[in-house]
């Protein structure tokens, strides 16, 4: 037996766990409660009002969340890799250590933390909140792009003549983007779809586009759950177009 | 002062990050049914977290477990099924390979409503009554392509030929399995173990799909249902704690591990 | 030490990868006792031939035969041979003594007896003190040598060793050289080597089989294969040489750089083209006008430690490379003579391009992977199978793949004197050979372009 064979199991279990699933949301969503095809639950969603604003809110939120997780998070990655600023592991740790402590308890504590304060829950709560959840998520790859990144680059860039600025924006910059792209899959879809967190964080005045899908699927209204699925689906496969390279994006992750 | 810039950064972020740990952390030593109002000194939250004399102790307690017991599980077929296809995967090629290797990217791109709703319409379709077996299934298959990508630096790693040089030394493939793949791809195989587990943990949407409705409870999904209720049971703010510091312990431990191991390379 | 006893047969043994054929057609003996090495530069079949002896690989044709049985269709872990990897292989979670006893062990050998056999070949290559060292903690050099001793220890019929020296430095590979040598004389079994370094093949074998694109060029001994090379192949791949293109003008007589010059080689008819070799250090100067053959201009001279190295340009407009343990001054006109022995003259193995093609229409035929002008065709009708010739100096390459008519890229270049032999290598696997003038680097991606005057197209006979 070829040990390529050995990915057999593993691709029959994807197709029957991964695969199967996702086709079975396109079906659905074109089906209707009988089981026949139909368009409704698509022609539903863009005349759905609320579903459409949600559908936007949630985008827009994704959208606010990603770009301050950038802003905040590259400048972060940049220093925890430049050996001559911080030296110290435990630092690095310290950044990664939430992105393992479970989302719930880190929101709900966020939002005790507004009510001790009597800040009142909104969108400016929900993106504050969100930040705190995601961040490290934008952090780690980034911080891992450029902590392997190989120095003669800069070096090259500057005996070539750059300034230090030229070099970061010239050289540095792009070199990292693999890493700036996985950060934008792990921040921008999870925060499209997340529900809980956001009715946690706003005393469910927001809701997110997750919250839909699963107030559909849990009232029975699997077709149209999964219509709204079918639509994040779309968004995700655009969101991996733009990300581009798989493979390097794939890389910065571990 | 650009150092100093740097670590002022560094340090309003961190701070910025723990602030809410960190209060919960101090208001798990204190009895008082609200985050914030502190009521003296009392380890009692501790005290009933371990003697189970809370409202609804059973559900808390039984939620834990059936978390730790979720995610030992799932994270140890994961490792089996993904330790298999990673090997199986390092020796595919072309476009095989990176079929395979797209697949194995989708469910960590997907949204995890994504995966719990898809996976809900899997098991509806397939008319398979949702409890413990569906939620395990579930985490084996977002927990897998972690394990996949763990394994196979290991793979490269590994000089191609130590496989053969077992052959050619008398082992037969299963001997040399054992004797001499396992043993240099068991760090790759513990890491990819410990993100399973650690995603397990965390998760919450995938196992609030696919748990059906046999009232199986997890602690995220406990945690849900309690936050909905109105206000957290005081004693999760115990517990939050001591998970909060058992992750603090094992990240240590795993980090110092591998930058000893590093050293002992150099 | 060699006996005639064959201890492995190779007969038509094939082997494909993909629809990428690595080897073809493969007839090799190996006798008992013998130190082989395969010879050629990467991708020439050399390391696929091993690892089909060694059981890593199964050929697609053909049989390989172990004292006269056919062994192709046993695993390798159950044949009596062990190999030496290329970058050692040796198991880092082991330390040394580990290694080496793995194999015992997995025979279930006694401990006492483990012990002492590890010892021994420990000991052989002079590794004594190192049983208990991690193998991440040696050096390249003793990495080697465990790897060694963890093949040796098992006692096998055959040593196979894939480059095993590659990754030394120069130093430390002639040291190890010679021990692999004498280990060979002491242990009496049969070594087979693969490398690609031709020093290295020339010092330790008692049999070269120099190899390339999946065929033996030439089977014979160190000295054999210097000496005598057969094609223009080996001729530049063993050592240095001068290949000029040449005539036979009769048995023992030669023309080549537009003089004549008496050789030792006979049959090849009169007046027949042919390559010539010569190596540099086989062209003497003189002073005395009776021996001088031919004149020329020292063009450089470098120092090269033992010997200089000169180039120089002939009377006759030929540049060759002369070795020699005396230096001449650049511009000195010097005169010079080859003895007769050292001519070394070979049949060449094509004379132009013939390629298979099909007409397109009157003026376009379909050939090597693109379709290129011809001039009108008479008698030929569109679609018939042709036979296309083009003589090697009228194919021009292009910078630009794009320029061309088929892209392809240089595989192979040999200097002949006046002017550059390409085999340029097309992206659907034809070859493609060229005289040309100008530069190219082997690798250069090129284009072909062929005037549509210089092919010489025929009608294929129905037959």
């Amino acid at each position: 037996m070829k040990r390529s064979h050995w990915s057999i199991p593993y691709v029959v279990f994807m197709a029957i766990f991964v695969v199967l699933p996702l086709v079975l949301v396109m079906v659905y969503a074109f089906q209707d409660g009988t089981g026949h095809f139909t368009l409704a639950n698509i022609t539903r969603f863009f005349t759905d009002a609320d579903a459409l604003t949600t559908f936007a809110v949630s985008l827009e939120i994704a959208i606010e969340n990603t770009l301050i997780c950038i802003l905040l998070g590259y400048p972060a990655a940049w220093i925890l890799a430049n050996k001559d600023l911080n030296r110290s592991a435990i630092t690095i740790i310290l950044f990664i250590m939430p992105m393992w402590i479970n989302a719930l308890m880190r929101t709900l504590a966020t939002a005790e933390i507004f009510n001790m304060l009597g800040i009142r829950l909104g969108k400016g709560t929900l993106l504050f909140g969100m930040v705190y959840d995601y961040l490290p998520f934008m952090i780690y790859p980034i911080y891992n792009v450029l902590a392997k990144m190989d120095k003669s680059y800069q070096e090259a860039a500057q005996d070539l003549g750059a300034t230090p600025w030229k070099v970061f924006w010239k050289v540095t910059v792009p070199l990292s983007m693999p890493g700036v792209w996985s950060g934008v899959l792990m921040v921008f879809m999870p925060t499209v779809s997340t529900f809980a967190i956001s009715e946690f964080l706003t005393n469910n005045k927001i809701k997110l586009f997750g919250t839909i899908i699963q107030e559909n699927i849990n009232s029975s209204m699997w077709n149209y759950g999964a219509a709204l699925a079918f639509f994040m689906l779309i968004i995700i496969g655009i969101t991996t177009l733009f990300t581009g390279d798989q493979k390097e994006a794939e890389e910065a992750l571990i | 002062m650009k150092r100093f810039l740097a670590k002022t950064y560094i340090w309003i972020l961190l701070i910025l990050l723990y602030t809410p740990l960190i209060l919960i952390a101090v208001f798990s030593f204190t009895e008082s049914k609200v985050l914030g109002s502190w009521t003296g000194f009392s380890t009692r939250l501790y005290e009933n977290l371990f003697t189970g004399r809370i409202q609804g102790s059973a559900t808390l307690l039984s939620a834990v477990e059936n978390t730790l017991l979720i995610a030992l599980v799932s994270a140890a077929v994961a490792m089996l099924l993904g330790t298999v296809a990673a090997i199986g995967i390092f020796n595919l090629q072309g476009r095989k390979r990176r079929v395979v290797s797209f697949l194995n990217n989708i469910p960590m791109i997907n949204p995890d409503v994504i995966t719990g709703v898809s996976l809900f319409l899997l098991f509806i379709f397939l008319h398979f009554s949702q409890g413990y077996l569906t939620v395990i299934l579930a985490h084996i298959s977002f927990g897998t392509p972690y394990v996949v990508l763990s394994v196979l630096p290991k793979l490269q790693q590994m000089n191609p030929n130590v496989y053969e040089a077992a052959l050619d030394l008398g082992a037969t493939p299963v001997q040399a399995l054992r004797k001499v793949l396992i043993p240099q791809l068991r760090p790759g195989m513990v890491s990819g173990f410990i993100l399973a587990f650690t995603m397990s943990l965390d998760d919450f949407a995938v196992t609030f799909f696919t748990r059906g409705t046999i009232g199986l409870e997890t602690l995220s999904t406990y945690i849900y249902a309690d936050a909905r209720k109105g206000g957290l049971t005081p004693e999760l703010r115990a517990l939050m704690t001591l998970i909060f510091l058992i992750i603090l312990i094992l990240l240590i431990v795993i980090n110092v591990r591998q930058a000893k191991m590093n050293k002992d390379k150099e | 030490m060699a006996s005639e006893e064959h201890i492995i047969d190779l007969k038509h043994v094939s082997k494909r990868f993909g629809d990428k054929t690595v080897l073809d057609d493969i007839n090799l003996y190996i006798r008992k006792g013998e130190f082989v090495t395969l010879l050629g530069p990467s991708g020439c079949g050399k390391t696929t031939t091993l690892r089909l002896i060694g059981g890593f690989l199964a050929p697609d044709e053909g049989e390989i035969l172990l004292d006269g049985k056919d062994i192709s269709s046993i695993p390798p872990y159950k044949r009596p041979f062990n190999t030496v990897f290329q970058r050692y292989a040796l198991f880092p979670h082991l330390d040394v003594y580990e290694n080496i006893a793995f194999g015992l062990k997995l025979q279930k050998v006694p401990e006492d007896e483990i012990e002492r056999r590890v010892k021994r070949v420990l000991k052989l290559v002079s590794m004594s003190d190192y049983e208990d060292r991690d193998v991440d903690s040696l050096s390249g050099g003793q990495q080697q040598r465990v790897a060694i001793a963890r093949a040796l220890v098992n006692q096998p019929k055959i040593l196979l060793l894939d480059e095993p020296l590659a990754a030394l430095d120069l130093k430390m590979r002639q040291d190890m050289q010679i021990e692999l040598k004498e280990m060979h004389k002491k242990l009496g079994i049969t070594f087979i080597y693969v490398t690609h370094d031709q020093e290295e093949a020339l010092t330790l074998s008692d049999t070269i089989v120099v190899m390339n694109e999946g065929k033996i060029q030439q089977i014979g001994t160190p000295i054999d294969i210097y000496n005598e090379p057969v094609n223009c192949f080996v001729a530049d791949f063993i050592g240095e040489s001068n290949i000029l293109k040449g005539k036979m003008l009769r048995d023992r007589r030669v023309a080549f750089i537009k003089h004549e010059f008496d050789c030792v080689d006979e049959g090849f008819g009169e007046m027949t083209p042919v390559d010539v070799v010569v190596r540099p250090e086989d062209i003497y100067f003189t002073t005395d006008p009776a021996k001088c053959q031919f004149k020329a201009t020292v063009n450089s001279c470098t120092f090269k430690g033992v010997h200089y190295e000169m180039w120089v340009d002939t009377d006759t407009g030929y540049e060759l490379m002369i070795q020699d343990y005396d230096p001449y001054p650049v511009g000195a006109e010097v005169m010079l003579y080859i003895d007769p022995d050292d001519i070394q003259v070979m049949r060449k193995e094509r004379t132009r391009n013939v390629m298979d093609g099909k007409m397109v229409d009157e003026t376009h035929v379909e050939m090597i992977g693109g379709v290129f002008e011809c001039l009108p065709q008479e008698g030929i009708a569109p679609g018939d199978d042709v036979r296309v010739t083009v003589r090697f100096e009228k194919v021009d390459l292009e910078d630009h793949q794009e320029e061309g008519v088929v892209a392809g890229e240089v595989h192979f270049l040999l200097y002949k004197g006046d002017h550059y032999h390409l085999t340029i290598l097309t992206e659907d696997g034809y070859h493609v050979w060229v005289d040309t003038n100008d530069i190219w680097d082997k690798g250069d991606l090129v284009g072909i372009t062929i005037a549509p005057e210089d092919l010489l197209i025929e009608k294929k006979n129905e037959a």
